[in-house]
């Protein structure tokens, strides 16, 4: 059976300084399914975002996802589209939460406006019925007093309200794929939880895939079926959340978890991880992650591929299991 | 809560400029409104030899011009024309200048280089100058071609104006967001652009009113724009010349007027400039 969406191969590139081509997601596979969560995780400036954009084809300019790069939607080949084609995609069948609802809502319109135009976008309504369509969408997505809030502009609204408007504004032309790209980032704790939780009911609800992006692994935990863990442009692991959890594979998956506190765990100090996310500019030859990786050796110098750690788990290191 | 329109009437209310400006501006509007239909034909003549360059006075309020006719339906009557020609022609002129400036903003590369080094050049040349050659070559020029003449050389401005800030927000989250969402060039930049670039719109339309508004008598007062016998401030103050010294309120009262109306505009279009810069709040 074929995967709602599959993504093999994706490369994005960008003209750099000197004619060069460098390429901020490298080489990039993975499957949603539907019903189902994958979380994409890593830092800041690993191509996680990039690859959010991509499977929409709205990289920015001067950028653009190489010829070879596979993303099919129910097996047709997106890369192929054309521009009328992946209109009706966006937003159609592949909805998208942004990061920051302060500035991912225009100011100058009421958020039942936004909600209506997302609509009217896909479907040959009258205003006045995506209006009606926009107040049963802010209600769905937990918004009390909906015929209120609609005529609100967005600086009338808090963070995780205008986050929910976003999501409301995703969902309105019945998508069957959300990206969310660190849906929860820019709102208070509580609110994240919140989101999060809405999230995870209309998916259930309306059996749509969710692809979470975040770089927060406690975002992550009990929330994602799946997860894909993005280092320089790379997959580095793999596998169902669970087994991350339990036994992550690659130094760096191991490197983040000990990054972080823990609830239950032995009060001992938190080891970062040295050093930072290289730029595409100054990636090394081998492993990429090789400089920071206090497991190095002599083969790290050449670049590993995906690895079997265990069934169904992959990681991009020397050291995990057998070739996959 | 209330709505946008409101809310900016509001905000000039409270500003004392934009106060008197919008005070005035009303009460000129109305005068020109209402004015013509109470006051005697301003093409009317009394007897020449004894109401001609009457002083201002009980049965002509502002007097009469050396023709016997009364200055204040003149004025009013020239009034409304001055208003007439600058809203339509200021409002066309936005038009224009939002509509290039969209384009150019919403489409990099060669139509906004095309576009705009056209606009470049065109603001190379004076308006006055522009204005000054076509209306001597073109004799009794049409008052419809006028504010057509008047529109289509004022609307550069507006247009990098508005090509400057729809560039700044075509990077903006809320425009990728539409994108994401399907929304397509068109109703990416009608309804996510233009609501946005609204306010420097409004701004630039209305200080353009009092321009054209100036720049109409001056046209007038050279002997190029409104031909006599049609009443206008501008063609007031030059048939004056010849007498001023003996009656100067042939001039006065009109020019007073003129002054009046592109202050009262000015006043509106400033208090809006304030009241729409976030900056300012």
């Amino acid at each position: 059976m074929t995967s709602l969406l599959e993504v093999r191969d994706l490369r994005v590139s960008f003209p750099a300084r000197g004619g060069r081509t460098i390429h901020p997601v490298d080489g990039i596979s993975f499957a949603l399914e539907r019903g189902r969560t994958l979380a994409l995780v890593g830092e800041s400036g690993c191509g996680k975002s990039l690859t959010g954009l991509a499977l929409l084809r709205l990289v920015p300019p001067p950028g653009r996802i190489d010829a070879s790069s596979v993303i099919r939607l129910e097996g047709k080949d997106m890369v192929s589209f054309d521009e009328e084609a992946m209109r009706a995609v966006r937003g159609g069948r592949i909805g998208m939460v942004f990061q920051d609802p302060m500035t991912s809502l225009n100011p100058v319109l009421t958020a039942g406006d936004q909600i209506a135009e997302a609509v009217r976008a896909h479907r040959p309504v009258s205003r006045r019925d995506a209006l009606a369509r926009a107040e049963a969408l802010l209600g769905e997505v937990g918004i009390a007093d909906p015929s209120r809030r609609l005529g609100e502009y967005p600086h009338q609204l808090s963070g995780g309200m205008r986050q929910r408007v976003m999501i409301a504004i995703a969902l309105a032309a019945e998508p069957e794929i959300i990206i969310a790209d660190e849906p929860t980032t820019a709102l208070d704790v509580t609110v994240q939880a919140q989101i999060l939780e809405l999230l995870d009911r209309l998916r259930q609800e309306r059996g749509m895939a969710v692809l979470l992006i975040t770089h927060d692994l406690g975002v992550v935990a009990g929330r994602a079926d799946d997860m894909c863990v993005m280092y320089a442009g790379q997959i580095v692991e793999r596998a169902s959340t669970r087994q991350v959890f339990e036994a992550p594979a690659h130094p760096y998956t191991r490197g983040l978890f000990s990054s972080v506190p823990t609830i239950t765990g032995a009060r001992e100090r938190l080891t970062p991880i040295g050093g930072s996310v290289p730029p595409p500019t100054a990636w090394p030859t081998g492993c990429r992650f090789g400089p920071r990786c206090p497991e190095r050796f002599a083969r790290c110098d050449s670049m590993p591929t995906l690895r079997r750690a265990a069934p169904g788990h992959e990681a991009r290191c020397w050291l995990a299991g057998d070739e996959a | 809560m209330t709505s946008r329109p409101v809310a900016l009437g509001r905000e000039l209310w409270r500003r004392p400029g934009g106060r008197a400006g919008i005070v005035a501006l009303a009460l000129l509007m109305l005068i020109a409104l209402i004015g013509p239909f109470v006051l005697p034909s301003p093409t009317a003549q009394g007897d020449l030899l004894t109401e001609s360059l009457l002083p201002p006075g009980a049965g002509h309020l502002l007097g009469t011009d050396q023709l016997s006719r009364d200055i204040l339906s003149r004025i009013v009557n020239g009034l409304r024309l001055s208003l007439i020609i600058g809203l339509v022609s200021a409002f066309l002129a936005v038009l224009l200048g939002a509509a290039v400036g969209l384009i150019a903003g919403t489409r990099a590369g060669l139509v906004d280089t095309l576009l705009m080094r056209t606009v470049d050049a065109l603001l190379a040349i004076p308006r006055l100058f522009v204005l000054l050659l076509v209306l001597a070559v073109w004799d009794r020029v049409p008052l419809p071609a006028l504010v057509l003449l008047l529109a289509l050389t004022g609307w550069y401005g507006t247009s990098r104006l508005v090509r400057a800030e729809t560039v700044r927000l075509r990077g903006e989250d809320f425009v990728r967001a539409a994108e994401a969402l399907g929304a397509g060039r068109l109703r990416i930049a009608l309804r996510h652009l233009l609501p946005n670039v609204a306010a420097p719109i409004l701004v630039a339309g209305t200080l353009g009113v009092g321009d054209v508004i100036l720049l109409e008598a001056g046209l007038t007062y050279l002997g190029l724009g409104i031909r006599p016998p049609t009443p206008s401030l501008g063609g007031m103050v030059l048939d004056s010349r010849a007498v001023f010294a003996t009656a100067p309120w042939t001039s006065i009262f009109p020019g007073l007027v003129i002054v009046l109306t592109v202050l009262s505009v000015n006043l509106v279009g400033d208090a809006l400039r304030e009241a729409l810069d976030p900056r300012s709040a």
